[in-house]
């Protein structure tokens, strides 16, 4: 083998090697062979273990297509399911239906600029979006942010959580026919929402946390409205215990439905609460601390059968113990700055801009050219509402991303779907597509 | 037994919350056009170009913003001042200033951009257009007038609230500070017409304070 043929491995920050045209990796398609490759390509035949049944008359068999455009798919989710008779022998999700290119449209926007792109992915966590974000763009930096900027990041992600939970908690109890879980979700979800919405002026999208710090302080009077979600939210929870969890019905369309077990997960890569549903303890936020997270107190919620019942109980839970969190991080806010003080990376204080011209070189710098980080490549991760969500960005030294790759979590957990509806009932499709909560735009970004 | 009970425990929850809406103790609702939410100070909504106190326009066509806005719906040509008659202050002016608003993702970075604070965002978010021209606002849309009336673009509507225009947000005032604690509560940015004199939002230790705490 010659020596051109290789291409070797790019370092980044290097001098990126020439790229030499082979015929390697050609895939070559054979006349006896196409028609069958075609056919897997376009999911006309599948290859698992899945063995026909010939007593079944052909009648009986049936292929489905559920969605894109079907209010319980969540968004954009196609479904093509293979029935007989009632029961879901196979089933194949089909995504792309909502890609715009976001990983792309990251290599075109400053790192300054960032934060507004990747928080339109999982468009029910921005914060926690943006904090693998940032995390990553700091580590390439090498910076560390202040005690406070730390602790407001992670009071919002893990309001975050809650309010995302509550959605997934809502959509799950619509699928199945609970209508005033899905009132009360949204309704409860407000209350975060809002405080949102005071902080950071926007009630999604927020374009909040950025590499550095966070954009603006907490609002005046904050601790009021913290105080307010910690008093209310667990009445809610109580709530939901009563209307759901112990309702025999619910029971009865939930517990062993959708069953993922322990093995199965850890080899589909799905983490978050269906993971953890399953008995596994893994949570990013023990693992991988990210924020100073670990100085605060509190458990990884494990269910047992790894349900649909369990995924829920998972997240109600979840919500219980973020509160836990977000009531020692309000006792414990630090005072001073909430963005680090270098020049290069952070506007100055707009004081500073009519004081010095220093300042308003750096204000003007960071503002049209962003700022540059150096070469590098990284990965960060944090924990999602939906499970590890992560960062990976190769910086060839300039002021955007060379590369921006986002391990979404709804993507990985998606592919659990085939084996979690194998074998039920046309029925329970909906409660176990809801109780894997996965958000479209995450999938696809 | 068992089933029946907590049949009925879930039924309480929907009874309670189903008499409270009625009641108007728990209703969440308002009638939307009729009745608006009052919205936070830091809402981010249509933006305005503003004045200085004596009329002078305040941007000075440097193209920051349309350089920070990732959207790139910023439109923004400077122009030299006339001597004798000057728009702003600087040498320069903005001649030419257009928001594409159907692009518009409401970030706020342009807002962060300005070093003169020429433009800030109001509290009014009803945009909707019937064709796609209505979308891009122009410097007469955008522009408040040297008493420091923002133009409506439909100022007729029975439903417009013209005071959200009034209502600047809190944005380019909070993130003054850029970070510094010691920055925090400390006035630096030039009066408007119509709002007046901001005043900065409180320091550290009030804005950590809870009300009960006296
Ligand atoms: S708010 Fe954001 S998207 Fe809109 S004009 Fe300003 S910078 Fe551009
Ligand atoms: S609005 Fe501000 S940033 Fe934009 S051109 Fe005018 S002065 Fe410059």
């Amino acid at each position: 083998m010659s020596d051109t043929r290789i291409v070797d491995f790019w370092v980044a920050g290097t001098e990126e090697p020439e790229f030499q045209p082979t015929d390697e990796g050609m895939q070559e398609i054979g006349p006896e062979d196409s028609g069958r490759r075609l056919d897997e390509q376009y999911g006309r035949v599948v290859d698992d273990d899945y063995v026909f049944d010939d007593e079944v008359p052909d009648e009986e068999r049936m292929i489905l297509n559920m969605g894109p455009q079907h209010p319980s798919t969540h968004g954009v989710l196609r479904l093509q399911v293979e029935l007989e008779g009632e029961i879901i022998r196979r089933s194949k999700p089909i995504i792309g239906y909502l890609h715009t290119g976001m990983e792309k449209t990251g290599e075109q926007l400053s790192f300054m600029q960032g934060p507004t792109n990747v928080t339109r992915m999982d468009y029910l966590s921005p914060l926690h979006n943006e904090l693998a974000y940032s995390l990553a763009v700091e580590r390439l930096l090498d910076i560390e942010v202040p005690p406070r900027a730390q602790a407001i990041r992670v009071l919002m992600t893990e309001l975050n959580r809650i309010s995302s939970h509550l959605v997934a908690l809502a959509t799950n109890g619509m699928d199945i026919g609970a209508i005033s879980m899905m009132i009360y979700g949204f309704r409860d979800r407000e209350m975060i929402l809002e405080f949102f919405e005071k902080t950071t002026g926007l009630r999604m999208n927020h374009n909040y946390i950025r590499p550095g710090g966070v954009a603006v302080d907490l609002h005046p009077g904050w601790k009021d409205d913290i105080d307010r979600i910690l008093k209310e939210i667990p009445k809610k929870v109580e709530d939901y215990h009563n209307l759901l969890t112990n309702n025999p019905i619910w029971q009865a369309r939930t517990v062993g439905v959708g069953v993922i077990t322990a093995e199965e997960a850890v080899g589909y890569s799905i983490t978050g609460p269906p993971l953890r549903a399953a008995g596994v303890e893994w949570d990013i936020r023990k693992v991988f601390p990210y924020s100073g997270i670990e100085q605060y107190e509190f458990d990884v919620v494990t269910g047992d059968n790894g349900d649909v019942f369990d995924r829920y109980r998972v997240r109600i839970d979840e919500i219980v113990e973020s509160l836990k969190i977000v009531e020692q991080v309000t006792d414990s806010m630090p005072k001073g700055d909430y963005r680090v003080d270098d020049n290069k990376v952070t506007p100055p204080p707009r004081q500073r801009i009519d004081e010095s011209m220093e300042a308003l070189i750096h204000h003007f710098k960071i503002y049209t050219e962003g700022f540059r980080v150096p070469a590098g490549e990284t990965y960060v991760a944090v924990e999602s509402p939906r499970g590890e969500l992560g960062c990976y960005i190769v910086s060839d030294g300039g002021a955007r991303p060379y590369r921006m790759h986002v391990r979404a979590p709804s993507f990985y957990n998606l592919q659990g779907l085939p084996i979690a509806m194998a074998d039920s009932i046309v029925a329970d499709t909906v409660a176990t597509i809801a109780s894997m909560d996965p958000v479209m735009g995450d999938v696809d970004r | 037994m068992g089933i029946v009970k907590d049949l009925l425990k879930g039924l309480a929850v929907t009874g309670r919350t189903m008499i409270g809406t009625i009641t108007g103790r728990e209703l969440v609702t308002r009638p939307y056009p009729h009745v608006k939410r009052e919205k936070p100070q830091r809402f981010h909504g249509r933006h305005v170009l503003n004045r200085y106190p004596d009329g002078m326009e305040k941007c000075i066509g440097c193209e920051l913003c349309a350089g920070a806005c990732p959207a790139e719906c910023i439109y923004v040509r400077g122009k030299e001042n006339d001597i004798d008659n000057p728009v702003s202050p600087g040498e320069r002016f903005g001649y030419v200033y257009e928001i594409n608003m159907l692009r518009c993702i409401f970030c706020g970075l342009c807002v962060e951009a300005c070093p003169t604070e020429a433009i800030t965002m109001t509290h009014l978010f009803e945009m909707s257009t019937t064709n796609r021209e209505d979308g891009i606002y122009t410097k007469d849309e955008l522009l408040m007038s040297p008493d420091g009336k923002v133009p409506h673009m439909f100022p007729d509507d029975p439903l417009a609230d013209l005071g959200e225009l009034d209502t600047a947000d809190g944005w380019v005032r909070a993130t003054a500070p850029g970070g510094r604690a010691a920055y925090q509560g400390v006035r630096m940015w030039a009066g408007t017409p119509g709002v007046g004199d901001w005043s900065p939002e409180p320091s550290q230790e009030e804005r950590d304070r809870r009300s009960g705490d006296g």
